[in-house]
């Protein structure tokens, strides 16, 4: 019985602390994270993003001396949680990860028609991928010339 | 032959454009088609976008050739713009305009600057503001004067507001556009500048909107407001519905269905818009 009621206690406590959690999520709109094709399809986005990038010699400067594999996972973590996925983006702020680079107006072009041919190769929906880009284009005050 | 002349000089300059770099700094679609005055914007109205594609420290421009043929009468336009930094844009056209049952022709030069003061079409809240200025020249002079123009040249400047919104109603991205100009023209200046009717610059308002069905296709209206100077006949305002295609950032392919309302007499005039734009 004791060990019932402790089972309880703990069943209401973990209830009380996640369902808050959960019902945010509900209520968040997780459309867009699903239309990206769930964490898995926005890695792979991420990717063919980044090959894009690569093969672009207008913006593949920029790089050259970084570490790709933790840009790939913060770039994934923040477009997830962008797109209400169930994520947390745990990078640096924009000013702070672009403060140095000389990042142009036309570089930050670049960067979204990469993106849009990768979403174009996931045939990702014209809606999804306007959505994306308009929760994108308010931090290009944060990225360029900075 | 004037027009051919204008078109080889831009041709030229596009092709020692094109050896040094095309501009492609910025994103499809963004410096919009060649108005029939030579300024970049939709067909009727002039926009807050600059011509081509030049971002940065880069330099563009565009060629373009247009036909807007109606009941009576047909327009054709040749125009070359230059751009720079997507900042300054120095536009030229030349407009030749066929009285088809009269057997007589109109003729106007456009030249016209426009410079982006404030906002990013994109990227800030804000609308893009640039104002911008054009000068007329009627090359033919006989018809405007006998039906009561004052003066066969002509300046007008414009402030233009254009603000894109990437994922607005049904999360398609839309575009909308207000120009104010300061103008005397009667008939966009093809029959002169001011008349019996009214004499000073008067303030036009012009708007358009449109959206992308596509990165590369977009449908849209114009609205343009004219003067009406001249009592020897009516002018009304002009109006378009277009769709515009951007197959690449080289070429652009406008068509447009207009109704340019009543013109010297001739009512309804309506028909068709066809524009080809080359961007470097």
């Amino acid at each position: 019985m004791k060990k019932l009621v402790s089972h309880c206690t703990a069943f209401v406590t973990l209830a009380m602390l996640t369902l808050p959690i959960g019902a945010a999520h509900a209520d968040q709109d997780d459309s867009l994270y699903r239309a990206l094709g769930g964490e898995q399809g926005i890695q792979q986005l991420v990717e063919d993003l980044l090959f894009n990038v690569a093969d672009d010699r207008r913006i593949r400067h920029h790089f050259v001396d970084i570490d790709i594999v933790r840009l790939h996972e913060k770039l994934s973590e923040q477009i997830c949680e962008l797109a209400g996925g169930p994520c947390e983006y745990t990078g640096d702020d924009m000013i702070k990860s672009h403060t140095g680079m000389g990042v142009t107006r036309a570089d930050f072009n670049a960067l979204v028609e990469a993106l849009q041919l990768a979403m174009d190769d996931h045939q990702i929906s014209i809606s999804a991928q306007n959505r994306l880009l308009a929760l994108l284009a308010p931090m290009h005050g944060e990225i360029v010339n900075r | 032959m004037k027009s051919i002349g204008l078109m080889v000089v831009g041709l030229l300059a596009s092709s020692l454009m094109m050896d040094a770099e095309a501009a492609e700094g910025r994103l499809l679609g963004t410096g919009g088609a060649t108005t029939i005055e030579g300024a970049a914007g939709g067909g009727l109205v002039p926009w807050a976008v600059i011509s081509g594609y030049s971002e940065d420290d880069e330099r563009g421009g565009t060629v373009a050739l247009t036909r807007a043929q109606v009941d009576d009468y047909r327009l054709d336009v040749t125009a070359a713009s230059f751009s720079y930094q997507n900042r300054l844009e120095i536009s030229v056209a030349s407009q030749m305009f066929n009285l088809e049952n009269l057997g007589a022709e109109l003729r106007q030069q456009v030249f016209g600057v426009k410079y982006r003061i404030a906002g990013d079409l994109i990227y800030t809240s804000m609308p893009q503001l640039s104002v911008g200025a054009l000068y007329k020249r009627n090359t033919r002079y006989d018809i405007p004067e006998l039906v009561g123009s004052q003066r066969d040249n002509d300046w007008e400047a414009y402030l233009a507001a254009s603000k894109v919104w990437l994922a607005g109603p049904f999360d398609r991205t839309w575009l909308a556009n207000v120009t104010v100009r300061a103008t005397r023209a009667n008939q966009f200046g093809l029959l002169g500048f001011g008349g019996d009717r009214g004499d000073s610059h008067e303030i036009t308002v012009e708007a358009a909107t449109g959206v992308f069905l596509h990165r590369s296709l977009a449908i849209g209206i114009e609205y343009r407001q004219k003067p009406d100077n001249l009592s020897f006949a009516k002018e009304e305002d002009a109006m378009s519905a277009f769709v515009a295609w951007f197959p690449s950032k080289r070429v652009a392919l406008v068509g447009a269905f207009l109704d340019l309302g009543s013109i010297a007499g001739a009512a309804n005039q309506t028909g068709y818009y066809l524009s080809l734009q080359a961007s470097f």
